[in-house]
């Protein structure tokens, strides 16, 4: 289908945008398009203004920090992708962007965008769960600073209110010898996840695990963030690993892929994401 | 309701000026106001890749932008591959070569994504992996594949399909 009708707006600077999102009623904000336009065309959002936040300098920053990668929310997918210091700084956001949409729509997606959307298929929101990434919101009323796990608040819900917008991404630096991996299943590479992993592992200097962080999407509405501390002291993980962690828990499912369904390849994946990030963390330290 | 916009673009090097109304896509304007019908649009949510165009040299699907956010950009459709005397691309060549094709729907998607293949891949050959994933983001219902993998192999590969 076509998108129903809309007053399109594309201001040149945030304060605008800001202004503009809290006097129009029923207004959405534009990112990259690459979720909101198959929206509009199937008739799912129907606003009534169209924010566009595409000529707006200032929200396509890509720069590397003192604290990790800095993203602005309008920075694309396809730019983080093909930033070499992103590898190093933060890998696990460059093994989870890898595994976004297809490259025509990485080329015009944002992270923002993708981040804020909250979509459970997604990869970047997965990933910003495992790191914990901080997010920057805006509004006329000044700005706040919410790490991801305040932002998600459930299946496509973020904790912004109707006048915010996220800013900018912070993604914390990798510490010296992590390893990393982002694992999904689905029916074609490229498609949206059914269920994804996000791990990231450091090791102290004799080789044992000093820290370790792991999240699960696709299980439940918001990207799930387990709680794996009991490694930390463990040289490997053992077989059957995953299946304990998930023991019990509460798992979304459908038709396609039910709810026993997803927590056997999230139990799956949890291993195999393990080992690879801890195999990846062992060769950088050479132990 | 009307939302008319002008907008300033070049398509296929042609400076075009135009006023669309805001909720046109992309695809639709260059197949209903230019009438540039070598755009397809199959499913219009972003899935099938039939409406794959250039935006300043980057793959990017019609029916996912609007025709006012490609104000100030310059446009590449399957109309501007081909050079001006009628001699095929090397890409469609290829493509034509291989049976890359049938009913053709998804062709001109497919081509531009190999253009742009092409220009990232800068010179490197690829391998059969890393093709089938760069085409994995244009369905289509007729070749299986196989055809347009072989044509690919053969401009970007490092050896030839074994499976022709
Ligand atoms: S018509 Fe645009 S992706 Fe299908
Ligand atoms: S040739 Fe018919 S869809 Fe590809």
């Amino acid at each position: 289908m076509k998108a129903p009708a809309f007053t399109y707006h594309a201001p040149t600077q945030l304060k605008d945008a800001l202004q503009l999102l809290a006097d129009l009623p029923n207004a959405r904000v534009l990112a990259g398009g690459q979720s909101l336009m198959p929206m509009l065309n199937l008739r799912v959002a129907g606003p009534d203004h169209l924010i566009d936040l595409g000529h707006i300098e200032e929200l396509k920053a890509l720069q590397s920090v003192e604290g990790g990668v800095l993203t602005g929310s309008m920075c694309t997918q396809r730019r983080v992708e093909r930033s070499p210091e992103v590898g190093e700084i933060c890998p696990l956001l460059r093994d989870a962007i890898r595994h976004v949409g297809h490259q025509q729509t990485r080329n015009r997606g944002t992270i923002g965008g993708s981040v804020s959307h909250l979509d459970p298929g997604a990869e970047l929101p997965v990933a910003a769960a495992a790191l914990n990434a901080t997010i920057t919101i805006a509004s006329l009323r000044g700005e706040r600073i919410v790490p991801f796990s305040d932002f998600a608040q459930g299946y496509l819900t973020s904790c912004l209110e109707p006048d915010e917008i996220v800013k900018q991404i912070l993604w914390p630096k990798a510490p010296k010898g992590a390893g990393t991996a982002f694992l999904e299943f689905n029916r074609r590479p490229a498609d949206f996840a059914v269920v994804s992993v996000a791990t990231q592992i450091v090791l102290e200097d004799d080789g044992t695990i000093a820290q370790s962080s792991l999240a699960l999407g696709g299980v439940q509405g918001a990207p799930l963030v387990l709680d794996i501390s009991g490694l930390s002291g463990a040289r490997t993980v053992h077989e059957g690993f995953g299946e304990d962690l998930l023991r019990g828990l509460d798992c979304d499912g459908d038709e396609l892929y039910p709810a026993e369904f997803r927590l056997e390849i999230a139990s799956v994946l949890i291993g195999r994401a393990l080992s690879k990030a801890l195999a990846q963390a062992r060769s950088v330290a050479h132990v | 309701m009307f939302d008319p916009r002008p907008i300033k673009l070049t398509v296929n090097g042609r400076a075009i000026e135009a006023v669309v109304d805001s909720r046109m896509n992309l695809a639709d304007f260059l197949r209903r106001d230019l009438k540039l019908t070598g755009t397809h649009l199959g499913c219009e949510h972003g899935v099938c890749g039939a409406c794959t165009i250039l935006v300043d040299g980057a793959s990017a699907r019609g029916c996912l932008m609007l025709a006012v956010q490609a104000d100030g950009h310059a446009i590449t459709t399957i109309e501007g591959v081909a050079s001006a005397d009628g001699t095929l691309h090397r890409v469609q060549e290829a493509l034509s070569r291989h049976h890359g094709l049938q009913c053709g729907y998804c062709t001109p998607g497919v081509v531009m994504t190999l253009l742009e293949l092409d220009q990232d891949r800068e010179g490197r050959a690829l391998s059969e992996d890393e093709i089938r994933e760069a085409l994995s983001g244009n369905l289509c219902r007729c070749t299986g594949y196989q055809g347009i993998v072989d044509a690919a192999m053969e401009l970007f590969g490092s050896q030839h399909s074994s499976q022709t």
